[in-house]
């Protein structure tokens, strides 16, 4: 008994109730996953990944999803360079209105892209009629849905990254020459860069899952706006087997972006 | 003034009840210190200087450019003035190495990958940053990382040189190896260079030239020693208050052409600046007791009330100020003119070796 006596006193025991309630968190967590392994027909798997539905929604969801994230990122960092740096009257309330998709319904933020690029829309009819593109049930439709629901990730992860960050730096790169605008690509961005790829990783993961926003807005056609959870949630009404499979692959692609951030949230602090 | 000085007046109002208001000249080829205590507006005058804050009045002009006067509407943004800043904490670029960060400024001015890299091999060359090229600044040591900052600033080919705080963020054995360095290079360039620092023997040591400034003025001008004999404020007596010695040191004993003084440090050779604290000094009516210490016999010159103490200055060879308790002045019966025997400890006195002296010795 040479410990000192501090070292004991900390170590508590966990009280039984918290412990019971946390486990029931991590039954609620784990028994869907099983629940999805278990109906999994693991025989069949390969054929059922190689029906035309699913690969058309496979490929239409990478490439809407990186459409919507390259977009996102484009437009994103500007955005949250705005929101961070620069001071105008009504940032708090633009603020607001960029992390609105983050809380809203998706269906409901479907209904507002239709009601302003549908064909009736605000500006829909007239984009329309000036370069013949219709936005919803196209492809286009898609990746507009993906970014709105999406985009906010990336925003309000580089605005808090650029809000961290010390501008000395810039200081510093600007009494050594540099303008503001290699000021930023050559300092802030690289500066910023591991809050930069969690948000990219984030806004791609939201865009890949999306739903309810795109079959709002641009609907349900395979091969056109089918993408892989639109898939899922038509299979379940009819083919259970392809369902799952489709599933699996989605439950496959979230754990990748997870090993790719373990760095960021899996470390324990 | 020399065509590529530095004349500045700068008025800045940092708050409702705190502005910078300044006025200065550095003539090509001098380095002048900015010496103050934190708060000063030293860090201020740096963002004015290098273009990070623009002015509200006044006018800074570089070699005969105007940089920023606002009465005329000109601006020159940092990116144009060709200021080199050595910043307090460096701010070295974390996610480029050592050769990116040095080459940073030539390629921002243009210059091709090639080139930058071997304008910045020739400062990575000259001061002695060889083997470090591809390492990040977060894996140097606060040494190497502050010659990184002073080879960035260099690198760009600036007009002018302001060094904030270089050494502040150092430990004591690195300083003085660091301030040799620095001092060369200052030496070296060929501009007005500028070192803002709070530290008394920096400023002493490496400047020609000292600024005093405090909330937001400058109070006193005038070379190492005029501060050091006439300080005007009491933050300039306080600084000054050290007495500071220049001589050479060889087994122990420091010649300062004056006196032979024994100090503690036996190994150091060389020229050497000696630091004695007015309050570690000693004033005997006869001579002391005790061979070990330093002692001489001299006569007050000087004497000066400072409420519950007394500061005595002696008179020449080795003018000495020295502070005591006004009891201990009464006691002694001390007034200007009275013959004492002073003495200090070889332990009170600080030893610092002194690049500058061995410099300009010939013209001593």
């Amino acid at each position: 008994m040479s410990r000192p006596s501090g070292s004991r006193a900390r170590r508590r025991r966990t009280p039984l109730p918290l412990l019971v309630l946390g486990c029931l968190g991590i039954v609620l967590f784990i028994l869907p996953f099983l629940g999805l392994l278990s109906r999994t027909p693991w025989g069949r798997l390969p054929a059922l990944l190689a029906g035309d539905v699913v690969t058309d929604a496979l490929r239409l969801s990478f490439l809407t999803s990186i459409a919507a994230t390259a977009i996102s990122l484009l437009l994103g960092v500007p955005l949250a360079w705005l929101l961070a740096r620069v001071e105008f009257p009504g940032r708090a309330v633009l603020r607001g209105v960029v992390t609105l998709p983050l809380v809203l319904p998706p269906v409901v933020g479907g209904a507002a892209l239709l009601f302003a690029l549908g064909r009736r829309g605000l500006l829909g009819g007239a984009l329309e009629s000036a370069t013949g593109l219709l936005l919803p049930f196209s492809v286009w439709g898609v990746i507009i849905a993906n970014t709105f629901v999406a985009m906010p990730f990336l925003v309000i992860t580089v605005e808090g990254a650029l809000r961290a960050m010390d501008s000395r730096y810039e200081d510093a790169a600007s009494t050594l020459g540099a303008g503001p605008w290699t000021t930023v690509r050559r300092v802030a961005l690289p500066m910023i860069g591991p809050s930069l790829k969690a948000g990219l990783v984030l806004t791609w993961a939201r865009a890949f899952g999306e739903f309810g926003a795109t079959i709002t807005f641009a609907g349900n056609l395979q091969s056109r706006t089918q993408t892989l959870p639109l898939a899922v949630f038509v299979a379940l009404e009819s083919d259970r087997d392809t369902a799952v499979a489709i599933s699996l692959v989605m439950v496959a692609v979230s754990l990748l972006v997870l090993l790719t951030l373990r760095e960021r949230w899996w470390r324990v602090p | 003034m020399t065509s590529g000085g530095l004349r500045a007046a700068v008025v800045v109002r940092r708050s409702e009840s705190f502005a910078v208001g300044v006025e200065l000249e550095v003539s090509a080829g001098t380095t002048v210190a900015l010496l103050g205590p934190n708060g000063a507006g030293k860090s201020t005058l740096v963002s004015a200087l290098a273009g990070l804050l623009p002015i509200e009045a006044g006018r800074i002009e570089l070699g005969g450019v105007v940089l920023d006067d606002p009465q005329r509407g000109v601006f020159v943004p940092p990116e144009r003035r060709r200021v080199g800043v050595v910043f307090q904490d460096y701010l070295l670029f974390p996610h480029l190495n050592v050769l990116d960060n040095i080459c940073f400024g030539p390629r921002s001015h243009g210059a091709r990958r090639a080139e930058a890299t071997s304008r910045a091999e020739t400062w990575i060359h000259s001061l002695g940053l060889e083997g470090l090229e591809s390492r990040r600044p977060g894996d140097l040591s606060g040494g190497q990382a502050q010659r990184v900052a002073l080879a960035r600033a260099l690198a760009m080919d600036p007009d002018l040189l302001l060094l904030d705080e270089p050494l502040a963020a150092l430990d004591v054995t690195s300083r003085t190896h660091l301030r040799r360095t620095i001092t060369e290079h200052l030496d070296r360039f060929p501009g007005p260079r500028m070192l803002i620092t709070h530290d008394p023997a920096e400023a002493f040591l490496m400047a020609s030239e000292i600024h005093i400034l405090e909330g937001g003025r400058i109070t006193q001008t005038g070379t190492p020693d005029e501060i050091r004999l006439r300080p005007r404020t009491p933050y300039a007596a306080d600084l000054a208050g050290a007495n500071f010695i220049r001589g050479t040191a060889e087994g122990g004993l420091v010649d300062t052409g004056t006196a032979l003084l024994r100090i503690a440090d036996e190994k150091v050779r060389g020229p050497v600046l000696l630091t004695i604290r007015p309050n570690a000094i000693t004033i005997f009516p006869d001579r002391p007791e005790g061979s070990q210490r330093n002692a001489w016999e001299t006569t007050i010159s000087r004497f000066e009330r400072l409420g519950s103490r007394v500061r005595l200055l002696t008179a020449p060879p080795t003018p000495l100020t020295i502070e005591v308790t006004a009891d201990a002045a009464r006691e002694l019966r001390l007034h200007p003119g009275s013959p004492v025997w002073v003495s200090v400890k070889a332990t009170e006195i600080g030893v610092q070796e002194d690049e500058r002296e061995s410099n300009s010795q010939s013209d001593r």
